[in-house]
């Protein structure tokens, strides 16, 4: 699901890439070695700006909640490191021909933290508490087409569904309550009331609820009964530390082990020595692109030879240099990098000012005023630029934007909106020429709401009012289907059109740079990021530092 | 005496409901309400839990009566629980906070006094000297330098350069399996940066006000004829003239007193420690009204208080202002 990328979407992006911090004190003393093989034992120390807002994940939508969250509980399903969905609960499911019924198997021999075995039954417990009126829950929509759920024995869920329904498998990523402890506040409408949702969560999670110190820390235990085997870091401290600044000095002290990097501290204020000896930066795609966006019902922009010109005449790799000092990729579609639904030959519209020039003379813009601005039927081609305050990359990019578009003849002004005046005035009355904005992506590839031609009223996200029958096919043909390889091959074509079509300017997907500490082995970063398969980090006997469990 | 604290006391109840009224309103006005921080802004689905939160909150009323609600439960010295998914009472989480907070802003208020008097007293009875020179140098700076900047800069000096103090938090990671001397001791060095930190600006200005106070009474003619009867230097300065000085200090000192607990926000934000000041921001930015109304009561109670035992002691201790309150 595409979601605005709001000021909002910014701070959940900045809290991804901070929310990782680990006491790295990797004291290679010099002949103190030893294998290194996984070895249970020592502590991992995060760092969140966050604050932790309830420990029972499915009424929170905060990412501080949502990672001490992960740490405790398990979904029926997970995401594998390139957002593949891996089996977790559930050892393996199956849809009917129809997409209309989804059975899972469950992991036999699961138990909850205080020792009741986990069952169906706690599975229909979980979606009935999800849908229930009652329950505070943001969740409640991934269920809107579920007709019931029903436990057949007490290893086998089915669900049946009244439409096909694509994110029907990823909606039970869910964490799964208990519900022989929260049954009876459930049913009274008071869960945040249970103990369960700040002394005591139980769940079948890796680690195990220490303590929680409001405001200061959390911290988990290893799960030794875990199902899929004890988590060999023994214990985490998810601590919450409000300044980034402060967070970064502590990673400089080695006093947190993983945190999020900016462009600059990555390329200028981690390059010495002790850091990269103490450190691991890793790099990879974020959940976000940027973009030039167009008024579709402006008519210069709705000739495609313009909008290609445009893209055309920005030279991406210098924008990504100037913009985030080369820290991210280009972008050719609205698909995460590395993901299944990302079409890998798709290639981005290059750098070529003549073409550029053509393509402008093609659609009748030839001749140019004396301020050398192209002009057709007596009018000069100048557009507004909006983007909103407070952003200086996007602020950049429009910098950028305007002094390219200069050479070619078009004239650029650039208007720069505090967010909530910029979307009520402009984006949703659709009164602008072009902006320059981001989207974030979920998990599902499902972009209907951005893109669809049914969803360009106000209060919708098709702001660039874009309207393309085969893309509304693709659309639809990929959101009501269950099966991964057709859903693929409509998202693959879906990014080839986009790219032909440029309705925007895709720019790039900037990069997410995590440190690690360098005593920390099996960190795989993916398109899931670096924490998916946290539970099978490990520091190898002779880095431990700390004493824990 | 009795008569004119009661009357005080009478007059703060109308002034501290005029308060949380209008706080109250201020806190409405700003954009954005707590049940659209926790729905996000997802189209459409998010509407109907949008609703219903308002309607769990009670925001979807008129607001005269979500104040009217409000005031009738804090009567009964409820202060209701937060918005927040743990929705957790107001006054736990309150509570929770509030020992650090105090501990942290007490110890400074020790050594603010502890220093600002001889300071002040000694850059006045040697004015123009070096040492008031440098005083004053000393103090502008204290004056003109930012909280979080100062805070920095230490914390790069004394935590990652010469690796003697911690940098942010309350307790070491392994603090649990320290001894017990150990822990202490863990305890006070992550209160050092913090507490140097807010020492170093209040000083600024306590200093200052006493250096002028001072100024102020040691050219009385009563210290003339102190000086004239023969005192020593050292008792003209330290029982006539210091008890005078001290006078405006008790004022100050009052109005500090709801600062112990408003606690320092800067402070304790980049520190990473969790006392009142973090929970006032916290609780501002996911517009958690029950929260933010309980903070501002106590903390506006307080000063009222304050005001009126700052009245109360400056009348005992000046007899001028009790014998012109008689003759009125």
């Amino acid at each position: 699901m595409a979601r605005r990328s709001l000021a909002r979407l910014g701070a959940v992006l900045a809290l991804l890439g901070l929310a990782a911090g680990c006491t790295g004190e990797a004291a290679v003393t010099e002949g103190q070695t030893g294998a290194n093989t996984p070895a249970y034992g020592d502590t991992l120390i995060e760092a969140s700006i966050g604050n932790v807002s309830s420990l029972i994940p499915n009424i929170t939508s905060d990412q501080a909640s949502r990672d001490v969250g992960t740490y405790m509980y398990n979904g029926l399903v997970t995401l594998g490191r390139d957002l593949e969905i891996a089996p977790e609960l559930a050892t393996s499911w199956a849809f009917s021909k129809d997409c209309l019924t989804l059975e899972f198997k469950l992991h036999p021999g699961v138990r909850w933290h205080d020792g009741a075995p986990f069952t169906a039954d706690d599975v229909v417990f979980t979606y009935e508490t999800t849908v229930d009126p009652k329950t505070p829950s943001p969740y409640r929509s991934d269920y809107q087409d579920v007709e019931r759920v029903e436990a057949i024995d007490p290893h086998t869920v089915r669900v049946t569904y009244k439409k096909p329904y694509a994110k029907a498998l990823l909606s039970w990523a869910m964490s799964m309550m208990p519900k022989h402890l929260l049954e009876p506040y459930v049913k009274t409408g008071k869960l945040r009331d249970a103990p369960q949702n700040w002394t005591a969560p139980v769940g079948t999670g890796p680690y195990r609820f220490k303590e929680m110190k409001s405001g200061e820390k959390v911290v988990v235990v290893a799960n030794q009964d875990y199902f899929k085997g004890r988590p060999n870091i023994s214990r985490i401290v998810y601590r919450i530390i409000p300044s980034q600044a402060t967070i970064f000095l502590e990673l400089k002290a080695r006093g947190v082990d993983v945190a999020g990097l900016t462009a600059l501290q990555y390329k200028r204020q981690t390059e010495y020595p002790a850091f990269q000896k103490a450190y691991n930066k890793f790099r990879y795609p974020g959940s976000g692109y940027t973009y030039l966006g167009f008024n579709l019902k402006d008519p210069r922009f709705a000739d495609r030879r313009v909008r290609l010109a445009i893209a055309h005449a920005i030279n991406k790799q210098e924008l990504l240099d100037g913009v985030v000092l080369g820290l991210g990729r280009e972008a050719t579609g609205p698909f995460r990098p590395g993901t299944w639904a990302d079409n890998p030959n798709v290639k981005g519209v290059p750098y070529d000012l003549k073409k550029a020039a053509a393509l402008l003379a093609e659609a009748g813009w030839k001749t140019r005023n004396p301020e050398g601005l192209l002009v057709k039927d007596g009018k000069p081609f100048t557009f507004e630029l909006l983007t909103n305050q407070g952003n200086d990359e996007r602020k950049k990019i429009a910098e950028i934007v305007q002094a390219s578009l200069r050479d070619l003849g078009i004239g650029v002004d650039i208007r720069i909106l505090e967010w909530a005046a910029l979307l009520k005035e402009h984006v949703k009355k659709r009164s602008f020429d072009a902006m320059i904005l981001g989207w974030g992506t979920g998990a599902d590839p499902d972009q209907y709401v951005v893109w669809h031609s049914s969803q360009t009223g106000p209060d919708e996200l098709n702001h660039i009012s874009y309207k393309n029958p085969e893309v509304d096919a693709l659309l639809e043909a990929g959101r009501s289907s269950c099966v991964q390889a057709d859903r693929t091959r409509f998202y693959h074509r879906l990014h080839e059109v986009l790219a032909e079509d440029q309705p925007l300017v895709f720019l790039y997907w900037r990069d997410v740079m995590p440190a690690v500490s360098s005593r920390i082995f099996g960190v795989n970063p993916g398109a899931a990021g670096i924490k998916w398969n946290q539970d099978e980090w490990f520091v190898p006997k002779y880095l431990h530092r700390y004493t824990a469990g | 005496m009795l008569a004119y604290a009661l009357r005080r006391l009478f007059l703060a109840v109308p002034l501290l409901i005029g308060i949380t009224f209008v706080s109250f309103l201020v806190i409405h006005l700003a954009p954005g309400d707590p049940a659209e921080m926790q729905t996000g802004d997802v189209p459409a689905e998010a509407k109907r839990a949008y609703e219903q939160l308002r309607k769990e909150f009670g925001l979807d009323q008129p607001l005269p009566v979500q104040y009217w609600n409000w005031l009738k439960r804090l009567v009964r010295l409820d202060f209701g629980k937060s918005f927040a998914p743990h929705g957790r009472p107001v006054l736990t989480m309150i509570g929770e906070r509030l020992p650090i907070t105090l501990l942290l802003n007490v110890v400074e208020m020790l050594i603010i006094v502890a220093l600002a008097v001889p300071i002040g007293v000694l850059s006045a009875t040697r004015q123009y000297s070096t040492f008031d020179k440098v005083t004053t140098v000393f103090v502008f700076i204290g004056f003109a330098t930012p909280d979080f900047w100062l805070a920095l800069l230490l914390m790069i000096l004394f935590g990652i350069q010469l690796g003697w103090l911690p940098i942010s938090g309350l307790r070491s990671m392994n603090w649990e399996y320290m001894s017990f001397w150990q822990q202490q001791w863990d305890f006070l060095s992550h209160l050092a940066l913090p507490i140097l930190v807010a020492t170093f600006g209040g000083l600024a200005g306590f200093s200052r006000y006493m250096r002028q106070s001072m100024l102020e009474v040691i050219r009385q003619d009563y210290i003339q004829s102190a000086r004239a009867k023969g005192l020593a230097e050292r008792v003209v300065v330290g029982k006539h003239a210091l008890r005078n000085a001290l006078l405006p200090i008790v004022t100050i000192l009052g109005l500090s007193l709801p600062g112990l607990i408003g606690g320092s926000v800067i402070v304790e934000w980049i520190f990473a420690i969790p006392g009142m000041g973090q929970l006032m921001v916290q609780a501002a930015f996911e517009r958690d009204y029950p929260v933010l109304m309980g903070n501002l009561v106590i903390v506006s109670t307080l000063t009222l208080f304050a005001n009126l035992a700052a009245d109360l002691a400056y009348s005992l201790v000046d007899p001028r202002i009790r014998v012109s309150r008689r003759r009125r």
